[in-house]
């Protein structure tokens, strides 16, 4: 996989590019080289913490959607072990951009449901750029309902530009198939994790997204409509997708703040496109203590907490006062 | 002189406002119709059948027993939580929107009786920011349903929306999950919930409470869909068939029960809250 740049990295591109080649020549005899390295390493070290300690909101998106960044099944085979894909809606066909099996996490069994994208031309395609269709939710759903029927948690990964907009998936009911999620998992009577790895994009994200505790990465996004979608309807212009992601404050910083994200898993520096097991290190334990902690509650509790997590969800003001 | 000018003036004024206000022209065939015609028809036109968009105590109106409509919720109001600028700020918006619809915001929620049978209702209305769902729609719709649980009753939305409403972000995408989740508990208390779909009812109001009615009932050639028309074209450059996403094409696909005209609507739902009520065997 050759590892793409960002525009807002082009600082660093070059000093990398020299600090490869100063390695490549090497060979442990000259000190002051050895020096060179260190100093330049550091340098870069510097640079990048400046670089990604001041990103502006367009800049996390373009990380969100990096196309070296970890998809759902690279945390699979990081964080879980004895993965058993299962397959199928039982009603229409099997929906390659959701994925759903059976896998152990640190020896705690699971259903692992989740969207994924393709790594290249011909995975893209096959996975429909991590865009589901209607058989797709409804894979998940019935994969949900064999959580409950057993007790097992459910871990959601969410990474999708939104649901896929297309002729039949609305012939077979895209908005039915996203609602009827919502209201099943509100009522689900099992634990469910939801972890955003990259892109949470509106209804098609939140089909897999409602739980009992809502993980996300340093620089995953989550939106009621894509930047560009928000810039095509209200300024009918996409090139203002940098302005729509400033103001629709779509990072996990910003869904922290308001109550829509319970934890943001830290990425290692430069995001988690540079170090994938670094990054799904840092997921895998993040989720083992969400599930211990979600599996010590009876059912009751979870799905109390689960409703008043989101019947309490957003800013309004009463006639009387101010805030709700 | 002077006065009758003026005079003359009004009297020009009021020979092209007559008219104006008499006749329309129908959206659909272009007739030119009578007014008060239209309107006794409940803003259908009598030529082609066309249901016009109207305001949603209107439709409160057209179907509850008279006087017996008590609203509650009226004193929430959207907050710009965001400091949303795009043409327009957000709060500039929200102000033309109440001073254009009298209403504070894109939904009523209340109590009525159907017939004598007492409901929950929760009406959008398009005028209002295109019926864009934000928390305070968000918040209403689901205390509503919380009433209907509390009160034992029948639960009833009109839709008519384009969807979540952008200037609030995140929030109000998660209010999709906040109404559906208040949906869940009414249908585990065993109460019906009836969605009526109205033009246009599309993105994440489709998503979440309207397309999770017990049953579905539509007016007759209403845009019903997840993705906009227009959203479709561009994704697959291809172009939309006849007829695509109207209530007609959601029946013939499964996706709703009835399509019912706007003058038959009161009836049809009071059949329906009987089927529905008659044997509270709970």
């Amino acid at each position: 996989m050759i590892l793409q740049y960002l525009d807002f990295e082009k600082p660093i591109i070059d000093l990398e590019n020299r600090l490869e080649q100063l390695r490549r020549v090497d060979d442990g005899t000259d000190k002051n080289l050895r020096e060179e390295i260190v100093k330049l390493d550091k340098k870069i070290g510097k640079i990048r913490k400046e670089i990604f300690s001041n990103l502006t909101r367009w800049q996390i998106t373009q990380l969100a959607r990096h196309p070296n960044r970890p998809y759902m099944l690279d945390y699979i085979n990081h964080c879980f072990k004895n993965f058993l894909e299962i397959h199928g809606d039982r009603a229409f066909r099997d929906d390659p951009p959701v994925v759903c099996g059976f896998a152990e996490l640190e020896g705690e069994k699971v259903l692992v449901i989740g969207q994924q994208k393709g790594r290249n031309t011909t995975e893209k395609i096959r996975r429909n750029f991590g865009m589901a269709n209607p058989e797709g939710y409804r894979k998940a759903l019935r994969v949900m309902k064999l959580a409950e029927k057993f007790r097992l948690p459910v871990i959601t990964f969410i990474d999708t530009p939104g649901a896929f907009p297309g002729i039949g998936a609305e012939e077979r009911g895209q908005s039915e198939a996203i609602a009827r999620n919502l209201l099943e998992m509100a009522r689900l009577e099992t634990p469910i994790l939801v972890v955003v790895i990259g892109e949470g994009g509106s209804g098609g994200a939140l089909a897999l997204g409602v739980g009992d505790e809502i993980l996300m990465m340093e620089y995953a996004i989550y939106s009621v409509i894509s930047p560009e979608g928000c810039a095509s309807i209200l300024w009918r212009d996409t090139a203002r997708a940098e302005t729509a992601a400033e103001m629709m404050k779509v990072t996990a910083a910003d869904l922290k703040k308001f109550s829509v994200v319970d934890r943001i898993i830290p990425e290692p520096l430069g995001g988690a496109h540079r170090d994938h097991k670094a990054a799904a290190d840092a997921v895998r334990v993040a989720m083992a203590e969400s599930v211990a902690g979600l599996r010590s509650l009876s059912v009751r509790q979870l799905l109390d907490r689960r409703y008043a997590k989101f019947r309490d969800i957003g800013v309004i003001r009463r006639k009387t006062g101010s805030n709700g | 002189m002077p006065i009758r000018l003026f005079r003359r003036k009004e009297e020009g004024e009021k020979k092209i406002k007559i008219p104006e206000g008499m006749w329309i022209k129908c959206d659909a065939c272009l007739e030119i119709i009578y007014k008060p015609e239209v309107e006794r028809n409940l803003n259908v036109c009598p030529k082609c059948n066309y249901h016009f968009r109207i305001p949603a105590m209107e439709r409160i109106r057209a179907v509850t027993d008279e006087g017996t409509f008590r609203e509650f919720g009226e004193e929430l109001e959207s907050v710009d939580m965001l400091s949303f600028t795009d043409t327009k700020k957000y709060t500039d918006r929200l102000k033309e929107a109440k001073k254009k619809t009298g209403r504070k915001e894109a939904v009523i929620t209340g109590t009525a009786k159907i017939n004598g049978m007492d409901v929950v209702l929760a009406v959008l209305d398009f005028e209002f920011l295109g019926g864009s769902m934000g928390c305070v729609v968000g918040e209403k719709v689901t205390a509503a349903a919380e009433a209907a649980k509390e009160l034992s009753r029948p639960f009833l939305i009109y839709s008519a929306s384009g969807g979540a409403r952008m200037q609030e972000g995140v929030l109000s995408l998660m209010q999709m999950a906040k109404t559906s989740a208040a949906l869940a508990r009414l249908a585990d208390a065993r109460l019906p919930f009836i969605s009526v779909l109205t033009d246009p009812t599309t993105g994440g109001v489709a998503a979440s409470f309207a397309m999770l009615g017990d049953i579905i009932v539509s007016e007759p050639g209403a845009l019903i869909g997840f993705a906009g028309p227009r959203v479709i074209e561009q994704t697959i450059k291809q172009k939309l068939p006849e007829g695509f996403q109207r209530a007609e094409f959601l029946l013939e696909h499964g996706m709703i029960d009835i399509i019912v005209e706007r003058t038959r609507l009161k009836p049809t739902l009071t059949q329906l809250l009987r089927f529905m009520t008659a044997s509270s065997g709970k």
